[in-house]
């Protein structure tokens, strides 16, 4: 047992210490009985990597195949030395910052990191993170009632679908009324024409679940005139380095998922959600803040702070029952950033869209494909003459991973059977490109 | 001989410890650490959306990329460099196979939305970690889903809450916790809907039976109670009062992130549970992070089982496949969705790399040398230090602060003393029950050569704050860190939470 470093001499002589005669003794306040166990006994490494092996190769890794998958999960490049730096024991392995004099490591990238979204979304101020995306988003639909003291939530057919069932479930016993618009592929649905002044938000989503690009700020001024906040979701950050950020548009909180940033898409978690606003409505903030002050000596210096919003505090009456959130992933989203830098991130997003919009030209002279979107970042939905869930299995069976059929998240929708979501990115290639377009065409054929 | 320990430093580094600006003032504009190719054109389909402006990150090199946070890691403490004896927390040795596991690309770079087909090494993965969790605690289900403790409370508070509506019981509208609950209990049950009652205890460190008994009624939906509990003991009447709670009509809820302390010597069905979550970043073994991620799978008993939250893996003819819509044929009575996609995977693999690890026999040995090193830390460190209850503790050691009265030294400056000596403190100042707490947890992963110096060391700290002639030198701890005490004060009354370019600071002043 190469965890365990107590040997059985160590533990004699601490049993006589405490003045018991066995360590069972300890637990003599446990039901007796022995309960017994259907598992197996401790393995070696090299026995554990077996299994581990074997789990592995029964999936279709996308790194060993052309993948077009997204659908608020995206693939990028990890740079080498990001992966390195995570894995430092020091930030690894520690706690929570709370003992500053000896977190400072961790306080400063959290400052470094709320400075970054921040920046990104052109909003004032960002937390220390949050779990997900879709946990953010029910976090800001709940502030913002708190925030206008109003019971209602308006979410566009726009907004990623594990985002809207997860706000409806996180909100569903606090008196709020949450109406989610039909899925919207081409964004068409009217949002304006729906803000009146019992509206607590407007949620919508940018670029939208179905790729398209949305100018919000004809909304965010009908929602403002209105007292309405409009929650902006951003499921793919990299988008940032290219289109107008919704702070830019009105937006009063923007929420997002990190993970397309932080690192590997590990079967959709852990991620971590990205959460910004103004600062008016800082103490009504969910989740951890960093904050800048002095030491003793007048050194700057990190803390946590404002904790007086949380449940360690609060209990009861906080803004959040949150406590441990995502800070390793937030770690590793503010050193790609880092990394990336502002030219790096640039042309990031030019890479990304740029191999996006040569697949839509490609996917759309295929004979029964249909590009959706009239706008996009680095993915859009397709249409094709067959239902989309049965194309990508076929697909699959060819090593070709080709996309996300909607029916997957809208299975009652039959006019969304034989939509499928594409995605490209910096690492597609041309011939991952042409794999895609010779399935496609044989599958449709 | 002149001592030069205290020279005042040019660069204000003092060897090995280095000052490390912020990254916005390493910027070296237009820099970059990561090499791309050109697009392969510049055709544009943003329809007039085109960021207007640039962001204002800064751009640095890769090895000032590296640099920079290699610093800023040499500015923590962590388990892997030292004692890290933090109450609650289970702050045990994170395995470095768990990592390379996580990191294999069958399971690493996978999408949630393969085709089922292309994942059923994934499910089965996923199956096998319930199989375990399920089988460690007696319970016939697992909501594998949440992402940390509190997202698994609530996990478990929802359930709860959708089995009185289904029974047509809506109109419980309280959430008893007792008062030395972690504040997540009752924030969970806030945003479940419910009033939150507090529970006393007995004097001994544990619920007031009595108390909670008389307090039951149709008005109570659930009683949330960690065992064991925040001070370290075991509620041996937890079998007593679940029965009490089922009688009253209620479902009785665990806070397992005590887990550690149990695990191989009791099931959650011997003491009642209706639903426990599991921290699988304390108990097993996954890192903290700095703050996450986490996971908090739930296990649920059978009358809360079918409200369990999607996704869920169903077996069929042909193989697993997940549940993914609350209401459908699959799952007609659950609650909802809690996260997105198939909940913490990355954090699945580590936990089971763990369990296959120690197996049973190794995780029962983990939880009888957990609770061994803790109680002597209580025994040892009773020379000095006053312990809050007598007798045997579980997995953490309670103090009180009875020991500095008079010292003019308090629970902080004591702990912040313990840094200078190289150690994590404690947890301070939790549970709110006992005055002054000091919250010791070893975990099993500590050797006895650590404990006997981290005893020695502690046990000299009380002799000299009790010297009285001291105190101020406890007052000014830490002395020999990167920073000093920080004013919190003014961190919340002015805040200052971001960086901000030049003339936007002397805008706003």
């Amino acid at each position: 047992m190469r965890y365990l470093p107590l040997t059985d001499s160590d533990r004699g002589t601490m049993l006589s210490t405490i003045g018991v005669g066995s360590i069972d003794e300890l637990f003599a306040e446990l039901p007796s009985g022995e309960p017994t166990f259907d598992l197996p006994d401790c393995q070696s490494e090299i026995s554990v990597e077996r299994t581990m092996n074997a789990f592995a190769r029964e999936n279709l890794s996308c790194s060993d195949v052309p993948s077009f998958l997204g659908a608020g999960n995206y693939r990028h490049h990890t740079p080498a030395s990001l992966d390195h730096l995570i894995q430092r024991g020091e930030f690894l392995t520690a706690y929570t910052p709370y003992q500053p004099e000896i977190s400072q490591g961790t306080l400063q990238t959290i400052f470094e990191f709320q400075s970054q979204v921040a920046m990104m979304m052109d909003m004032e101020v960002a937390n220390a993170s949050m779990y997900d995306g879709a946990t953010a988003c029910a976090e800001a639909a709940a502030m913002a009632c708190r925030v206008t003291k109003r019971s209602r939530v308006l979410m566009s057919g726009a907004v990623h679908p594990h985002y809207r069932d997860v706000t409806q479930t996180q909100l569903q016993h606090l008196g709020l009324e949450i109406e989610c618009l039909a899925p919207d592929p081409i964004g068409i649905e009217d949002l304006i024409g729906r803000v009146d002044g019992g509206l607590a938000c407007v949620v919508v989503q940018n670029p939208g679940f179905f790729g398209h690009l949305t100018d919000l700020t004809p909304l965010a001024e009908a929602c403002h005139a209105a007292g309405v906040l409009l929650v902006a979701c951003v499921t793919e950050p990299v988008s940032l380095g290219l289109v107008t950020p919704p702070g830019a548009m009105g937006a009063d909180i923007v929420v997002g998922e990190g993970q397309s940033i932080a690192g590997p898409a590990s079967f959709g978690g852990p991620g971590v959600g990205l959460f910004a606003t103004q600062e008016k409505f800082l103490r009504q903030m969910p989740g951890r803040l960093c904050g800048e002050t002095v030491d003793a000596d007048g050194r700057r210096g990190f803390v946590l702070t404002l904790s007086t919003r949380e449940q360690h505090i609060r209990r009861e009456k906080a803004t959040s029952n949150i406590c441990t959130n995502s800070g390793l992933i937030a770690l590793a989203f503010t050193i790609h950033m880092t990394l990336l830098g502002e030219a790096g991130f640039a042309r990031l997003a030019e890479v990304n869209h740029a191999n996006a919009v040569t697949l839509a030209n490609k996917l759309g002279a295929i004979k029964g494909v249909k590009v959706v979107p009239q706008t996009f970042f680095n993915e859009f939905a397709i249409t094709l003459s067959r239902p989309a869930a049965a194309v990508a299995e076929n697909l699959a069976a060819k090593s070709i991973l080709g996309g996300v059929p909607v029916s997957r998240f809208y299975p009652s929708y039959e006019e969304l059977n034989n939509v499928l979501l594409v995605t490209a990115t910096e690492m597609t290639t041309e011939s991952d490109m042409d794999a895609l377009v010779s399935g496609l065409g044989e599958a449709l054929s | 001989m002149t001592d030069y320990s205290n020279i005042e430093t040019t660069s204000g580094n003092r060897g090995l410890s280095f000052e490390e600006p912020l990254i916005f003032e390493l910027d070296s504009q237009g820099s970059t650490a990561v090499d791309l190719e050109e697009p392969s054109h510049d055709m544009d389909r943003l329809g007039g959306l085109r960021r207007r402006g640039s962001i204002g990150l800064p751009g640095l090199s890769e090895p000032e990329v590296v640099r920079h946070y290699t610093r800023l890691s040499q500015k923590n403490y962590s388990i892997d460099s030292g004692f890290y004896p933090l109450g609650s927390c289970t702050m045990k040795h994170n395995p470095r196979l768990n990592e390379k596991m996580a990191r294999l690309p069958g399971l690493g770079d996978i999408h949630p939305f393969q085709p089922e087909s292309t994942v059923q090494g994934a499910y089965k993965l996923m199956d096998t970690l319930a199989t375990w969790l399920k089988e460690l605690t007696g319970l016939p289900a697992v909501a594998l889903s949440p992402a940390a403790g509190a997202h698994g409370e609530l996990c478990g508070v929802m359930a709860i809450r959708a089995a009185h509506q289904a029974a047509g019981n809506d109109d419980r509208k309280v959430v008893l916790v007792p008062e030395s609950a972690h504040g997540t209990n009752p924030a969970t049950a806030a945003i479940c809907g419910y009033s939150v009652e507090s529970i006393p205890g007995n004097g001994n460190g544990r619920v007031d039976v009595e108390a909670l008994n008389a307090r039951l009624g149709p008005d109570v939906a659930a009683v949330m109670i960690t065992n064991p509990n925040t001070c370290g003991l075991f509620e041996n009447e937890a079998k007593a009062i679940a029965d009490a709670v089922h009688a009253a009509g209620a479902y009785f809820y665990m806070d397992g992130a005590n887990f550690n302390a149990i695990v191989g010597r009791v099931t959650m069905s011997e003491l009642g549970v209706d639903a426990m979550h599991i921290n699988l970043h304390k108990t097993f073994s996954t890192p903290h992070g700095g703050g996450g991620p986490g996971a908090g799978p739930t296990v649920l008993s059978d009358a809360l089982a079918p409200f369990a939250p999607v996704p869920f893996l169903v077996h069929d003819a042909n193989g697993l496949r997940m549940a993914e819509h609350a209401g459908d044929a699959d799952a007609p009575q659950s609650f909802g969705r809690m996260k997105g996609y198939h909940g913490q995977f990355g954090v699945f693999v580590r936990a089971l790399a763990y369990m296959m690890s120690l197996g049973k026999d190794g995780l029962r040995q983990a939880s009888g040398d957990a609770v061994l090193n803790a109680n002597y830390l209580r025994v040892r460190l009773s020379e000095e230090l006053t312990p809050s209850y007598d007798g045997v503790c579980m997995h953490e050691a309670l103090f009180d602060d009875r020991f500095l009265k008079d010292t003019g030294v308090s629970t902080l400056d004591f702990a912040k003393s313990m840094i200078d000596e190289g150690f994590h403190p404690p947890t301070m100042y939790f549970p709110l029950v006992v005055h002054g707490a000091l919250l010791m947890e070893p975990t099993e992963t500590e050797s006895k050569a650590t404990l006997d110096q981290y005893c020695e060391t502690v046990l000299a700290l009380a002799r000299k704050a009790k010297r009285g002639d001291t105190a101020e030198e406890f007052l000014s701890a830490p002395h020999l860190t990167p920073r000093r005490r920080l004013d919190e004060t003014q961190a919340a009354r002015k805040p200052i939470l971001r960086w901000k370019p030049e003339p936007l600071k002397h805008a706003a002043e």
